[in-house]
């Protein structure tokens, strides 16, 4: 139950994707919960969430993909900047890095928190983060058209039941242009999503509060069953 | 039961090497047949075998060994593709879904003994068929071309060897030369295809020959992504392209020997000359009766059956369906549709409603593409368009650069839909 509401919450509040936990890495992935206990380490200095701010150190909203040293609002180490110009973009893989030591990793970065040393710490962290972020590096998805916006979703969607083999049909529509197991540039592949980012990201298209017009149009419509069908049928695709 | 195993297994692998092997030993299994193995008809062949997984003996009738897709065909003038990335071949429909299939004309349907004729003189037994031809040329709509003269005049409406010496004649064209279109009427395949084409022409003129002139005689008042197309070619190619529509791009004839145009009782001589003529259902369909006096197939919405046969279903270029335009992506949609109908009725499987829809990406020049959709579902006498979208004028370069990006992501989504 907790579960459940957590992630209706993030899907909601961000418009956007939550992490799927894809059977295959959901085990490295790490544990959000645990996560939000590590975080409590980073929280004297970081805010994360609803109506995060900056406070010594920038807010970590959408952190995911960001450039380093460049959120609006924060004034960053030269050091930080220059990260950010030199090419370092959030993933999972860099702020675990970074937080393994920060200031090795970035010299003259004005976080002055001590290495996290337990791989299983940066893991769940990270895993933490992602909640908060709209384009997790680990979701495949193209880059957005536009920034992210509240799709203002309806709890109730999640509890629709979806038939697999109707899915299965309808996901004919999908693959004309949803290539499986493809890189995701042009048009992310959808084989293996999570069931709730597939309804979230669906009724946002459907409801026009995500981008893209084709997207638009086919979810447009397709019923709560329909789009609960699909997401039970990609949820188990390989291809 | 030793026996009875061994035999299976010997049958599944004569079948082929894939994992539909018959459902049912002994019985004789219904058979689908499909003619014509482009965007409509191999989806149709791939999706009646997926779904069948075995209980339906599919064949596909398609006389060329690798298809070469229309669609991205003008991207290949323009110099964005090579002409063997337009190529596809068979194999994987034949290796993993065990679809049978001939590479042969299909000259005759006799639909009392629902028998096929081929051009190498076998017959192929169908319980359903699935009609996919294209388009063929309507004779005599451009007075003065036949296929006869298109090696002078080209079509380059069939990607293949036309489209190929298409390109050479305008990489030949003289510094000064003029390419002339004849645009076809409506309805023909691929409604911004002659714009874009037009656009990919223009591409390779201004870097090799910026002198040279593009005019469009176009019977058609208006054109697909008019306003788009007009604005890129103002954008980009100004001065280059000129469109001549409506009553007064009406071409009375063309004379292949001389390399005229005559428009209004007066010649323009051209350098390259691309006919695209009017269209109609691909010969067969005619063949088979299936046309009406327009020369295109009417269909049932929701099934995609003929209205003259219901063992017969009609999908793509070949069909008057209402409000869908003749495009691959519409092809490919219909033929999913037609797939699970033919498969319902062969072996009881679900009929789920019908859904359709399309999209239409062009090519303006580097990074600058649009595109143009919608959605449709059957009602009792069309496909009906529910809703629809199209690119904007004025559009920034970095959306014309991701619709690009989508479109050739999409090239590898249907092709892979379609060949498997």
């Amino acid at each position: 139950m907790m579960w459940v509401r957590r992630h209706i919450y993030a899907a909601a509040r961000l418009g956007a994707l939550v992490a799927p936990l894809l059977a295959a890495n959901a085990a490295s992935a790490g544990d959000e919960k645990a996560g939000a206990r590590v975080f409590k380490r980073c929280a004297v200095c970081h805010d994360v969430g609803p109506k995060a701010q900056h406070k010594l150190g920038p807010h970590l909203n959408g952190i995911m993909g960001r450039k380093a040293g460049h959120t609006d609002g924060f004034v960053f180490s030269k050091a930080m900047k220059k990260a950010g110009d030199d090419g370092l973009v959030w993933t999972d893989k860099t702020i675990s890095e970074f937080v393994k030591n920060p200031r090795k990793f970035v010299k003259g970065t004005r976080m002055t928190a001590g290495a996290l040393r337990s791989a299983d710490d940066r893991a769940n962290l990270v895993a933490f983060l992602r909640q908060y972020s709209d384009k997790p590096s680990d979701i495949p998805e193209a880059p957005r058209t536009v920034p992210p916006t509240s799709p203002d979703l309806d709890p109730k969607i999640f509890a629709v039941k979806g038939d697999p083999e109707y899915g299965e049909y309808l996901s004919s529509e999908c693959v004309s242009c949803h290539l499986p197991g493809k890189d995701d540039k042009g048009i992310p592949s959808i084989a293996g999503w999570g069931e709730k980012d597939f309804v979230a990201v669906m009724h946002a298209f459907k409801i026009k509060k995500r981008e893209s017009p084709v997207m638009q149009m086919i979810a447009g419509r397709l019923s709560d069953e329909e789009i609960a069908s699909l997401a039970a049928y990609f949820a188990k695709a390989t291809k | 039961m030793t026996v009875t195993r061994r035999g299976f297994i010997a049958t599944a692998g004569a079948v082929s090497a894939t994992l539909y092997a018959p459902a049912v030993l002994g019985a004789a299994r219904p058979k689908a047949v499909v003619i014509g193995g482009g965007a409509g008809g191999a989806t149709a062949a791939r999706y009646i075998a997926k779904g069948a997984k075995g209980a339906i003996d599919v064949t596909l009738i398609e006389p060329t060994r690798t298809y070469y897709t229309c669609f991205f065909s003008n991207l290949y003038i323009g110099g964005y593709r090579s002409f063997e990335s337009l190529g596809h071949s068979y194999g994987k429909l034949a290796s993993d879904y065990g679809v049978n299939v001939v590479h042969d004309w299909a000259i005759g349907i006799d639909r009392d003994k629902k028998m096929i004729s081929l051009a190498g003189g076998e017959k192929v037994p169908y319980d359903r068929l699935i009609v996919s031809p294209g388009v063929d040329f309507v004779d005599g709509s451009v007075p003065g071309w036949s296929v006869s003269a298109q090696n002078k005049m080209p079509h380059a409406y069939k990607a293949g060897s036309q489209t190929q010496l298409l390109k050479a004649q305008v990489e030949a064209m003289p510094e000064n030369g003029v390419y002339v279109m004849v645009a076809p009427p409506n309805p023909y395949r691929c409604p911004p295809g002659p714009y874009e084409r037009i656009s990919m022409v223009a591409h390779v003129l201004k870097k090799t020959k910026p002198k040279a002139k593009i005019l469009i005689f176009d019977p058609k008042p208006k054109f697909s992504k008019m306003a788009l197309f007009q604005e890129g070619w103002e954008n980009h190619y100004k001065g280059m392209i000129e469109w001549v529509g409506g009553d007064f791009g009406k071409v009375s004839e063309v004379r292949p020997d001389t390399m005229e145009v005559v428009v209004d009782g007066e010649a323009t001589k051209a350098s390259v000359c691309n006919v695209v003529p009017a269209m109609k259902a691909g010969k067969i369909a005619e063949m088979g009766g299936l046309t009406n006096a327009k020369g295109w197939c009417e269909i049932v919405p929701a099934t995609l059956q003929s209205r003259v046969d219901e063992n017969i279903h009609v999908v793509g270029d070949a069909t008057q369906n209402g409000d869908m335009p003749k495009s691959g992506f519409a092809a490919n949609s219909q033929a999913k549709v037609a797939a699970m109908a033919v498969r319902s009725a062969l072996t009881g499987s679900k009929m789920f409603p019908a859904k359709f829809s399309n999209t239409c990406w062009s090519l303006i020049d580097d990074n600058d593409g649009v595109k143009v959709g919608a959605s449709y579902k059957p009602t009792e006498e069309k496909i009906a368009k529910i809703d629809g979208f199209i690119s904007k004028t004025g559009e920034d370069a970095a959306l014309r650069k991701k619709t690009y990006e989508e479109s050739l992501a999409w090239y590898d989504g249907i092709t892979s839909d379609m060949f498997g």
